[in-house]
This record gives C-alpha cells, sequence and structure tokens, in this order.
C-alpha cells in the first residue's frame, strides 16, 4: 500500500521516523523549530520532539556546520539542514575539510556520520546567487556520499538510509520541487545509496538525468514518442557512489546517450557519465555522448534568462535527435 | 504615548536634541517618502506578479536612509545585503532605473541582471545588495581598505543586520579593520528579527554595538526611527573615521514592518509589538513635526507628496514599457572578454 505525499512531507517523514527509532539523531538548522522550516520540510517536529532535538541556530552556517561535525565525532548522529546549499558554501570547510576527511585523517579512530541536507539547483527568478546546483562540487570530494532525488518515495527511503549511514552525507533537494507530489510506500522502508532508478524503459536512446531535471526527461521522453523514438530514462538518485551498472547496461541495449545536468557544464555530473560510458561502453556507442546543462554562466533574473539558461524538453529532444542522427 | 499628541513641548523632548535647517528637515521627510511609496509600489506589484523571486522591502527601517544623505558624502562607498531597495534609492540610483530592475527589464538599474536583491551603481558609489547574509562585511571592509590605499578621506559603509551580526565574517572584519584602523563605519540595522528569529533567540549579547566595544571600537546604540539621531550619530562618526582614527560601530534600533520577504506573513511577533512600532513610525512623525513646528505648510507637504506619487508611476511606467533583455545576453558580462569561449 501507498500514499500520495509531496516531496517535504515524504522528507519529513524520513526524519521523525529515525528520530523516534534513534535518540541520538536530531535536526538542527536555520528556522527549523519555531518557525517549521523555511519551506515547511521540518513542520511540527519541534512540537514531536521539543528544543533539544529540533535547534534553532543563528545564521551562522560554518559554526553550525562545524558544531554538527564536532556532535558526530563525539556519538551523535546529527541532521544539519541549510535554508539552501548556496548558503552552504560557508560550511564547506567543516564539510570538505573535516566531516569529509575525519574518517582517513584519524586512521578510523573517529567517524562523522553526520547528513547535511537542503535545497540546492534554481527556483525561477532568483538570480545568480541563489541559482545554483552543488551535487558535482560535493561529490567531487572522496570521504563524502551525494544524494540528488525529488522523487517523493524514493527521496523518504534515501534520507533514511542517509541518516543511518556511518559516513557523511550530503542531500540535495530542491526548493520548487519540495510540494511535488508521488507515491510513498506504507510501512518501514530503505531505498539504498548508490543505486540508480530507471523512470521509464526505452529502446533507442538512454537518458540520465538526477534530481528535477528528470522530469523534464520524461517531458521529452513523451515528446519522443510520438515521433517513434523510444527513450529510456534514468534517475541517478544518488550521485557518488554512482551507479555505474545501470548506465551502463543501458547504454549496452539503446547504443546511444544524452545526459540532462542542471548543472554548469565544465568537470561536472554530466561530464563524468559522459568518461564513465565511453570508458566501459566504448564499442557499444553509435554517436558521441551529448549532454544538456544549464548555460555556462551565472543566471541572471529576468524571466529571459532563466528560460534560456536551464534544460528544458526543447533541448533534450534536439540533444536526442542529434545523437539519433535524425534531422528534423 | 507623547509623540502622538499634539502637545509640541513633548514632541520635542521626544526628537533628536539637535535641530536642523528646515532644508535638511525637508531633504529627510522627501527621501523617506519616496522610499515609503516606492516600496508600497513594490508589493503591489509583487502581489500582480511582475516582480519575482525574493524580495525584502524597506518599509519602516526609512530614517537610516535619511542619515546617509545627510551625514555622509556622495563620494562615501556603500554596501549592504539584500534589504537593499531604499538604500540604493538613497545613494542616488533613479527609481526608473530601480523599478525596472525590480521588473527584470534591461533600463534596470543591472540590465535585468540582479532584480530585487542586487541593484549596483559604479557612478554612485553604490557597490551593492549582497544576497549572502553577511557577506558584505568583509567587502565594506575591503572597500574601506581600498580607499584608505588610494589616501582619500571617505570612509566606506558597510551595513547588515542583526541576522548577520551572528556570522563569524563580522568579528573577523572588525579585528581587522581596526588593527589596520580602516576607515570603515559598520552599521547594524536591527530590526530584530533575523527573518523568523529574534535577536533573543540567537544571541547571547542582545546589545549588538557592544560587539564592536569587544573590539575597542568606539560603538553606540542609536534611535532609528528618528532620523536627526541617525544623523547625529553618522556624523559623530565620519568625523572620527575621516580624521584616521579607524573604525566605527553603530547599531541602530529600527523595525520591519513587513514580513522578512513578501513569502513570510511574520506570525513570530505579536500585534502588540508590531503597534508599537507603527506608533513611533519615522515617515508619519517627520511629517508631523514638519507641519508642528512651521517647517512647512501642508501645501507644501502635499505638492511633495503630489511629486512623488508622480515619481513612483512615472518609474512603473518606465519598468513596464521597457523590454526585457534579449536571452543572448545571459552571456554579457560573465567574463570581461568578449569573445569568451563558453562551454556547450
Amino acid at each position: 500500500m501507498s500514499r500520495v505525499l509531496a516531496l517535504r512531507d515524504a522528507l519529513k517523514e524520513a526524519m521523525i521516523e529515525e528520530m523516534r527509532l534513534d535518540e541520538r539523531v536530531f535536526l538542527m538548522g536555520e528556522e527549523v523549530a519555531q518557525y517549521n522550516g523555511a519551506y515547511k520540510v521540518s513542520k511540527g517536529m519541534l512540537d514531536e520532539f521539543g528544543e533539544k532535538r529540533v535547534i534553532d541556530t543563528p545564521i551562522t552556517e560554518l559554526g553550525f556546520a562545524g558544531i554538527g561535525v564536532g556532535a558526530a565525532m563525539n556519538g551523535l548522529r546529527p541532521i544539519v539542514e541549510f535554508m539552501t546549499w548556496n548558503f552552504a558554501i560557508l560550511a564547506f570547510d567543516q564539510i570538505v575539510n573535516n566531516a569529509a576527511k575525519t574518517l582517513s585523517q584519524s586512521a578510523g579512530e573517529f567517524k562523522c556520520p553526520i547528513v547535511f541536507r537542503g535545497p540546492s539547483g534554481a527556483a525561477g527568478q532568483l538570480a545568480q546567487q541563489h541559482s545554483q546546483t552543488f551535487e558535482s562540487w560535493m561529490a567531487n570530494t572522496p570521504g563524502l556520499k551525494v544524494i540528488s532525488c525529488i522523487d517523493p518515495g524514493d527521496a523518504k527511503g534515501l534520507l533514511k538510509s542517509a541518516i543511518r549511514d556511518e559516513n557523511p552525507v550530503c542531500v540535495m533537494e530542491s526548493e520548487i520541487m519540495y510540494g511535488f507530489q508521488g507515491e510513498v510506500p506504507d510501512g518501514e522502508y530503505l531505498v539504498p545509496i548508490g543505486k540508480a532508478a530507471i523512470r521509464r524503459e526505452g529502446s533507442d536512446v538512454t537518458i540520465v538525468s538526477y534530481n528535477k531535471m528528470v522530469e523534464e526527461a520524461k517531458k521529452a521522453a513523451e515528446e519522443l514518442e510520438k515521433e517513434g523514438i523510444s527513450a529510456e530514462v534514468i534517475d541517478l538518485r544518488t550521485i557518488r557512489p554512482m551507479d555505474h551498472a545501470t548506465i551502463i547496461a543501458s547504454v549496452q541495449k539503446t547504443n546511444r546517450l544524452v545526459v540532462v545536468d542542471e548543472a554548469w557544464p565544465f568537470a561536472g555530473v554530466s561530464a563524468e557519465v559522459a568518461y564513465i560510458v565511453q570508458k566501459h561502453a566504448f564499442d557499444y556507442l553509435d554517436a558521441p555522448v551529448i549532454r544538456v546543462n544549464s548555460a555556462d554562466v551565472s543566471l541572471g533574473y529576468a524571466p529571459t534568462f532563466v528560460d534560456e539558461y536551464l534544460p528544458n524538453p526543447t533541448k533534450i529532444i534536439k540533444a536526442v535527435k542529434e545523437v539519433m542522427y535524425v534531422n528534423k | 504615548m507623547a509623540t502622538t499628541t499634539k502637545n509640541s513641548t513633548e514632541s520635542k523632548k521626544n526628537s533628536s536634541t539637535t535641530e536642523f535647517s528646515p532644508k535638511t528637515y525637508m531633504e529627510w521627510y522627501e527621501m523617506m517618502l519616496l522610499i515609503r511609496r516606492f516600496e508600497e509600489r513594490t508589493l503591489m506589484e509583487y502581489g500582480r506578479q511582475n516582480i519575482r523571486g525574493f524580495c525584502h522591502v524597506y518599509i519602516g527601517q526609512e530614517a537610516i536612509a535619511a542619515g546617509l544623505i545627510s551625514a555622509l558624502r556622495p563620494e562615501d562607498p556603500v554596501v549592504t545585503g539584500y534589504r537593499q531597495h531604499g538604500i540604493a534609492i538613497a545613494k542616488g540610483l533613479h527609481p526608473n532605473a530601480c523599478m525596472a530592475e525590480l521588473w527584470g527589464k534591461k533600463t534596470g538599474a543591472v540590465k535585468g541582471k540582479g532584480g530585487s536583491m542586487h541593484f549596483f551603481s559604479n557612478e554612485h558609489r553604490y557597490f551593492g545588495g549582497n544576497g549572502i547574509v553577511g557577506a558584505q562585511i568583509p567587502i565594506g571592509t575591503g572597500i574601506g581598505f581600498a580607499e584608505k590605499y588610494k589616501g582619500t578621506d571617505n570612509l566606506a559603509v558597510c551595513m547588515f543586520g542583526d541576522g548577520a551580526a551572528r556570522q563569524g565574517a563580522l568579528y573577523e572584519s572588525l579585528n581587522m579593520a581596526q588593527t589596520w584602523k580602516l576607515p570603515v563605519l559598520y552599521i547594524c540595522e536591527n530590526n530584530h528579527y533575523a527573518m523568523g528569529t529574534s535577536v533573543e533567540r540567537t544571541s547571547s549579547l542582545t546589545d549588538i554595538y557592544r560587539v564592536g566595544e569587544t573590539f575597542d571600537i568606539p560603538s553606540e546604540a542609536v534611535d532609528g526611527m528618528d532620523p536627526g539621531a541617525v544623523h547625529n550619530a553618522m556624523a559623530r562618526a565620519a568625523e572620527y573615521i575621516r580624521a584616521g582614527n579607524g573604525p566605527y560601530f553603530l547599531e541602530i534600533n529600527t523595525y520591519r514592518y513587513k514580513g522578512h520577504s513578501v513569502s513570510d506573513p511574520a506570525r513570530y511577533r505579536t500585534k502588540e509589538e508590531l503597534k508599537e512600532y507603527m506608533a513611533k513610525d519615522p515617515v508619519k512623525l517627520l511629517e508631523k513635526k514638519i507641519i508642528e513646528q512651521e517647517i512647512a505648510t501642508e501645501e507644501q507637504v502635499k505638492a511633495i507628496k503630489d511629486k512623488i506619487k508622480a515619481t513612483i508611476e512615472e518609474a512603473v511606467t518606465f519598468a513596464q514599457e521597457s523590454p526585457y533583455p534579449e536571452p543572448h545576453e545571459l552571456y554579457d558580462d560573465n567574463y570581461v572578454e568578449d569573445d569568451y569561449p563558453f562551454l556547450t
């Protein structure tokens, strides 16, 4: 059995269930308690768990991320919420220099089981500083795991896995998808970190994507179907470790690949997927891999810029036709 | 309370002790009312979806902008956070350019690139609205560093809110500014709420000016609802800084009548509290003073109101009739070179 839940409520369920199970888990961040979360992901959690376990911080990202790291090293299991990953940049020192490296530099003496979560990606006309994606920034760092998924049911299971994971895990959500609804299974379940999902089966071309761009890829696939092109859509769900097997198996079937990635193109997730495929499925490829990214610039405020900047079904369809050598 | 009575002696007692020239009062009034009306219209246009994204208005905090125009020089650079429309206007940015920017139009202050949080103007020495809480504090310190380096007697005005006062960057900046005697005027606009979180809930030190004292920087708490008090504090600070003594810290106590941003219903504060501050409305009190003390006639005040109304209408018409930037302009100004090889 399942229910239809919005992404924000699915994420909240994951946190609530894990906090009921494990006294060591707590939530900390800006406006998570009394305000019920800047995007209402933690609505009602203060009422259930009290001020000891649902903690409002001052606007001090570096400070409270570091407090999370110290608490994790000393036996707790913090969930640190950033109002957006754009603000988490202030905390990268603690995430990258400490959370990611605690196990290595202490030679296993200390673990850092912590979840850093918040929205990543563009969310309308928010201009340069509030529109960035961070999956590839974090996934570049050994020691961190990175999850990025907006399907409510999967996001819940993945967040529960992240909270139980013994490593630091960065969870990328989406401001404009918090209201996005999907089936969420009843009862206790986990979704494993490191496994992609095939959202739509197809035989002519593989489209690999993650986070909200999966929805754009699905829309493109529906349009392509009308033109007789069968596209398989893969949702990475986890960025690091990346599920190579699912991608390779699909490309071995379809022989063509388009990667749709909201991040900038340079040295990003799309580049990584393209590398993996040429390494392990070179002989299966019938066309060069093409990627559809956001424009290689800072996103300005005007609506005309947002349309130009982001991947969309039109751009994806164009890329698919290019790898299919279809002229139109 | 006294300020709401007709008793002029009482009113006088509650205003700043120094008296100013009629010209100064009228300049303050015109600037403050312009900002108030600009922001009211901004909210209206946001409701009509002509303005999008995050949008934080300055309503209630206008007396601080008034002090900026009378106590400081136009050459003094200013940097602030994202609650910035009023400060940009006080620095001389044209309401047309500001309104067009809010609409995301090509004729905006930054050609539709920045929106509500990011106006800039080199001509007006306005170094921007910064969208990351507290990021402008070290930047303002660096702007002051450059003024000293170049040997000017300008001072950098570095403005931030009570929320930003908790960021480590403030403490790092104050330490360097004082150690290196940088010409920086730090202004904490304390409107008492960092989004939904009150000062009391985020700090063991609720008198923010005492942060400045920690670094032996002269520091004051100022009544931010009174332009005269704001002016006097800024003028004292400016004299001290221009004499080469180093930085100065002002905590200007104010209040935002609206939510943190347009999407914030502000349920975290009481109606009584809002009412208490509404009674101290800097724009209304100044208008009352101007009439009661016969600084200007009611007709003169009405003429100013009419003029501002026309200015706002003109700004909206300008914004409405201006074109959006062309999509390809997204690629402009990412690099200085015109032929930069962007990835596709």
